[in-house]
């Protein structure tokens, strides 16, 4: 089933880390496997922030091995040494799992597209996100339980998306948990709830232009989608636009960038999605109940029409 | 085994070869017989008193926990319920069968009214998806928007949007009334069996896909035909009857019926009868 929840502050920054984590937590119900946030952080913009994987999370039905955490720390020293070769330097490192690293690093170049193929070319290893703004984390298990392990609840920015999900097309781990990165794009995020029956087409033709994929699930596809489509330089709008007929099957899904959001819903409508919007905030899940958390107050909210595409700007 | 016979229509539908054929044979007598009166009793239905009156807050309560409530309330003989506070809440206000004047100060989430035969609501805010989903009998508004699947599988009484819905309103609806103010999404009354919808404004693609029988009018734009529906002749008889429920509904007073899209299903699949559970109820 899954769900998604999102929400953009316009012209302020709020604990888009704890709002969240109540959107996402009241829609547990549609799904605990897993859990991510992609959340909009106030920063100073000089560094890059990445969120690297070096090890899986492994639950049920997923195709990764579970390692010891001394596989971990050597697959570490090889991402340092190999960041120190692209010519970028770790300002600041945090290490909150033994598998989760989350680096402020600093790199002067603009496309991150070498950078993330030598980083991913080390076996186990993924980037999770990258960007001057953007920090994608995921793991197993229900919103809050998620929050606490990451120590989520005190982010501070403008806008932020996540999912809860209901493991069904591929096995339960982080690989396969939202929101996904549209790499090698800084600051995009996407979370789906659905499914794409037109994968594993448009993913060979994704593949042969040189886009790459991480997991076996299908929401990823969107994410690769866009980002091939901004990288033939259409804006993100474009992009959403041409996948209502691009993508096969029933999706709703939100985008974020470093300073909009986005949603679409497919031509069947088959998906729920509810929305709040105001002149300061949008708030949008798959249930009313999402958005209560953070407007417990009587609001007014609507459902999107099949094939409608927004994005909104901080 | 029913007897088919030709006659012919004067209409697009007939035109395009289609309502040629009229099913014969079983009649509705033999379904609905007078003396069987009584196996339409309700197990565990009340006798309430409007006029007594009295409200319910729900903030801190499950969705089954405030139903039991409503439920154990309508024991004690209250004919009016206020509900405070429902905050989006799933499943609120199903599985009554009593006649029951009923109002929540706020929105409901999914599944909202479902199962529900007889009481009349008026909901304050927005309702999520499958709102009064199998509604026998009763009368149910709400004041804003509602999400899809409105009034999905309704057998009987009158269901009105005063704002806009979501997508597959009146799916699979097998009588009743649903009456939208606002706007209507994709697939509005897919695979509809009988009743009718009425939608003041404008409505998604594929209207009526699949339909086998009912009558839609649509007051705006239409997106596209669904299979199998098509556009029929909006009668003075048909005029009259939008006016009134209009009217009786609170809604669109001033709306000129007279431009309104009549929608039929093209072909007749099987033998419905024509009466809905409220007229069958009137009947007995």
């Amino acid at each position: 089933m899954c769900g998604i929840a999102g929400l953009i502050h316009r012209g302020k920054s709020s604990n888009v880390g704890l709002e969240l984590q109540g959107m996402l937590q009241a829609l547990k119900h549609r799904g605990e496997d897993s859990t991510g946030y992609a959340l909009y952080g106030d920063t100073d913009g000089k560094n890059f922030i990445a969120r690297i994987k070096i090890g899986e999370n492994v639950g049920e039905g997923s195709s990764s091995v579970a390692e010891d955490v001394s596989v971990y720390d050597e697959r570490k020293k090889v991402v340092d040494d190999c960041i120190k070769e692209l010519g970028a330097k770790i300002v600041k490192e945090e290490r909150t799992l033994p598998y989760s690293l989350r680096y402020e690093i600093e790199y002067n170049k603009k496309d991150l597209l070498e950078f993330s193929q030598k980083i991913e070319s080390i076996p186990g290893v993924e980037i999770l996100s990258m960007g001057k703004s953007l920090e994608v984390i995921k793991d197993l298990g229900n919103a809050k339980m998620v929050c606490d392990r990451y120590n989520l609840d005190k982010l501070v920015g403008t806008h932020a998306i996540g999912h809860a999900r209901m493991a069904t097309e591929s096995g339960v781990d982080i690989k396969s948990a939202h929101p996904f990165w549209g790499y090698p794009f800084s600051d995009v995020s996407v979370v789906h709830n659905g499914q794409l029956t037109n994968y594993w087409n448009n993913r060979r033709v994704l593949e042969n232009k040189g886009m790459r994929f991480m997991s076996e699930c299908d929401s990823e596809l969107i994410a690769v989608y866009l980002a091939e489509k901004m990288r033939s330089g259409a804006s993100l709008e474009e992009g959403m636009k041409e996948s209502l007929t691009g993508l096969d099957g029933v999706f709703t899904y939100f985008v974020a960038t470093k300073n909009s959001l986005g949603m679409a819903k497919d031509t069947m409508a088959a998906k729920p999605l509810v929305l709040y919007e105001s002149d300061d905030l949008v708030a949008m899940g798959s249930e009313e109940i999402a958005i209560r958390s953070v407007l417990p107050q009587e609001i007014d909210t609507y459902d999107p029409f099949d094939g409608e595409v927004k994005v909104w700007q901080i | 085994m029913a007897n088919i016979k030709e006659t012919s229509k004067k209409s697009k539908a007939a035109s395009m070869g289609m309502h040629t054929e009229v099913l014969t044979g079983r009649t509705q007598q033999k379904f609905f017989n007078p003396d069987e009166a009584e196996n339409f009793y309700y197990f565990g239905t009340y006798d309430v008193d409007f006029n007594k009156r009295t409200d319910l807050d729900v903030k801190d309560m499950t969705a089954a926990e405030a139903n039991k409530k409503i439920d154990g309330l309508m024991s004690e003989g209250y004919g009016t319920i206020v509900i405070k506070n429902p905050q989006g809440k799933h499943s609120l206000g199903v599985g009554i069968l009593n006649k029951l004047n009923l109002i929540f100060e706020g929105s409901l989430g999914y599944f909202g009214m479902g199962s529900c035969d007889g009481p009349i609501v008026r909901i304050n805010g927005r309702v999520g998806w499958s709102c009064a989903e199998n509604l026998m009998a009763g009368k149910v508004v709400i004041e804003k928007n509602a999400g899809s699947c409105f009034g999905a599988a309704i057998r009987g009484g009158d269901l009105i949007c005063k704002g806009s819905v979501g997508a597959r309103t009146g799916i699979d609806m097998k009588g009743g009334t649903i009456i939208i103010g606002g706007d209507a999404g994709a697939f509005t009354g897919f695979m509809m069996q009988r009743g009718r919808i009425i939608i003041l404004g404008d409505v998604g693609i594929n209207l009526g896909d699949s339909m086998y029988d009912g009558t839609i009018f649509i007051g705006g734009k239409i997106g596209s035909y669904g299979s199998d529906a098509v556009p029929a002749d909006l009668t003075k008889s048909d005029q009259d009857w939008l006016k009134r429920k209009l009217k009786v509904a609170e809604i669109g007073e001033n709306f000129d019926v007279s431009k309104m899209t009549k929608v039929v299903a093209g072909k007749k699949l099987w033998n419905y009868d024509n009466l809905e559970p409220t007229e069958k109820k009137g009947a007995i």
